[in-house]
């Protein structure tokens, strides 16, 4: 009894401050930062600090092993205009872009529309199309290196079935970059049959029959009905797989190591062997930014072009 | 013409669409789209299929031409000879240990910072929003040059565990993404404040709220989230290669993609390794299909 007595005076004022501590710790000011800052820290370290750094780098002649960087100016870009392997790298990623984005629309569209109907097996045929999502670019590309084997492989035997000439595939200089063509547009199918499907469930099956009612055949009503409502879909797919078109590497640097001749070479292969097996830290920055250059020119008249084809429910 | 002349029969024909029972049309017993779709599947299949068939061939039945179809007796030896050179299993859970390391991360790191930008006014936070934003856009190639460099001073002076050549070096400049942030802050936008507030009301702080009101809540987009980090953290082949150098470190595509190159042209002893490294995968993918189509399906419908 006597304790609490002596105690009890005293206590109101750690009461108090602790309130005042908890008020703080529980403002908004407070609490933002304390939920923000880790992730912030993550990001400004491995995402802001680096687009700085490497726009610094690439005003300088910098490599792994001198510690002197000295400030170039604009030599590097010079250099990039003027080096042949880079117009081939450029030249290669377009023809890549310009042939793999277009056929993954085509395959995954004309795919999703087949599988868009509750038939039996549909799960089946749709399994099998989802599973391409999860093979690695690096299984992908060693079972399709053995498919395209010239000597032993499956593709070239097909061709002797069939009366066609045997092919060099990945050796030849210019059939390499369509193989790697084909085995990428088999990788990401999976992906693009869910992005249609999903588009192609959004429709309301009111509209078709409408479109039937009217007299439209199912070709007309596809064309003039479904395609359009598609478009945002179609929008979306065409700017995702530019921009994983043109940092294609995985597929290059387990095939061919970008060659033979360089047929394969394409900007993110060249920036690899500039940066890490050369080392030239400032040259591959330059590459680098240009890279970005060119991705966000196609992407903002990706979506330019795109405003005039889209068609959007609203 | 055949269109204004029979618009009965195109009406039946336009309602299969999702409709079970009226795709058949007059004189088929199945749908016709079975024609479509078996080749197709055959064609998209056939990859795995040839790839499954060489992991179980002997050496010189790999090398001859015409192709052995159906290897005579099924070497099964392939696997444990793939097993024995190369260290798959220890790849596998050095990916698996990466892929739950990341995820886990973005999970907590970008639900606290979502939320904190979706909810909370602080000093600065229009500014670094606007930051995080911009890194979005940017391509990995530009950024990872610094990242090695950064990586290797943060080896040296401040922790060996996230240096180069250590499995942290892949965890940790993946551990937040201005994607998750973004993604998750445009959810937490989404849901009404009353229960936030009446918790607050009845004296929650303001993680309590988070953790009991908020995530309850948010689970389909810490699927959507969990399922698109796993896969690309799983398939990520570009900064392994050039983190990691010694074996011991690998995860998979990398330890696979060295396979390769030592035995380039042992294809069963090479296709028993592929195996092995797309087996795990494919499980996960299949127990979870759901949540991986859903997700990637919403990547695409949030861009329409």
């Amino acid at each position: 009894m006597t304790v609490t007595a002596t105690v009890r005076p005293r206590r109101p004022r750690p009461a108090v401050r602790r309130h005042r501590v908890r008020r703080a710790l529980d403002s908004e000011q407070f609490t933002g930062w304390a939920f923000v800052t880790p992730g912030v820290a993550v990001i400004l370290l491995f995402g802001a600090a680096p687009i700085v750094w490497s726009a610094v780098l690439s005003f300088r002649k910098s490599s792994l092993l001198g510690s002197s960087s000295p400030f170039v100016g604009l030599s590097n870009y010079r250099r990039l205009v003027h080096d042949p392997v880079v117009g081939q790298a450029i030249q290669h990623t377009l023809i890549y872009t310009a042939l793999f984005v277009p056929g993954t629309m085509v395959v995954g569209l004309f795919l999703a529309v087949a599988m868009n109907r509750k038939i039996r097996g549909i799960n089946i045929y749709r399994t099998a199309a989802y599973a391409t999502m999860a093979i690695s670019t690096i299984s992908e590309a060693i079972v399709f290196i053995w498919l395209f084997d010239p000597s032993y492989g499956i593709v070239n035997y097909a061709f002797s079935k069939v009366g066609l000439p045997q092919q060099q595939f990945l050796n030849s200089p210019s059939e390499a970059l369509y193989v790697i063509v084909a085995m990428t547009i088999w990788g990401w199918t999976g992906f693009a049959v869910v992005v249609y499907l999903a588009a192609l469930q959004g429709i309301p099956q009111t509209l078709l029959e409408a479109a039937a009612i009217d007299g439209a055949s199912p070709w007309r009503a596809f064309r003039r009905v479904t395609l359009p409502l598609l478009s945002p879909a179609s929008l979306f797919l065409a700017v995702w797989l530019t921009i994983n078109a043109l940092q294609l590497f995985d597929e290059v640097y387990l095939s061919t190591q970008g060659g033979p001749l360089n047929a394969t070479t394409v900007l993110v292969y060249y920036l690899y062997v500039q940066a890490f097996q050369q080392f030239n830290f400032g040259y591959a920055s330059a590459i680098a930014y240009f890279l970005f250059l060119v991705t966000i020119v196609i992407t903002v008249v990706q979506f330019w072009a795109g405003r005039r084809f889209t068609y959007y429910r609203s | 013409m055949s269109a204004t002349s029979a618009p009965v029969r195109d009406v039946r024909a336009m309602a299969g669409d999702g409709v079970p029972g009226r795709q058949r049309r007059r004189g088929w017993p199945f749908s016709p789209w079975h024609l479509v779709l078996i080749p197709a599947t055959v064609a998209l299949l056939f990859p795995f299929a040839w790839l499954l068939v060489t992991s179980l061939e002997t050496s010189s039945e790999a090398l001859r031409f015409p192709p052995v179809l159906i290897p005579h007796a099924i070497r099964f030896a392939n696997y444990s000879d793939a097993l024995s050179q190369a260290p798959f299993v220890h790849w596998l859970v050095n990916s698996a240990v990466v892929a739950a390391g990341t995820v886990l991360c973005n999970l907590v790191l970008c639900t606290l910072a979502g939320y904190a930008f979706a909810r909370f006014r602080f000093l600065g936070r229009t500014a670094l929003f606007a930051v995080i934003m911009a890194t979005l856009m940017v391509p990995f190639q530009v950024t990872m040059i610094p990242w090695f460099t950064i990586t290797k001073w943060l080896g040296v002076h401040v922790l060996a565990g996230v240096g180069i050549n250590t499995i942290g070096a892949l965890i940790l400049p993946n551990a937040a993404t201005a994607f998750g942030i973004f993604f998750m802050r445009q959810f937490f936008r989404t849901l009404p404040l009353e229960y936030e507030e009446s918790a607050r009301v009845d004296g929650a702080s303001r993680l309590t709220v988070l953790v009991r009101i908020v995530l309850p809540l948010a689970t389909p987009p810490l699927a959507t989230l969990a399922a698109l980090t796993f896969l690309d953290s799983w398939n990520n082949f570009l900064w392994p290669l050039i983190a990691v150098t010694s074996t011991s470190q690998m995860t998979l595509p990398l330890g696979l993609a060295t396979f390769q190159g030592a035995h380039a042209t042992e294809w069963p002893l090479l296709m028993a390794g592929n195996v092995m490294s797309l087996v795990p995968m494919l499980a996960v993918f299949f127990v979870a299909q759901r949540y991986f189509i859903r997700s990637v399906a919403a990547t695409g419908l949030a861009g329409t």
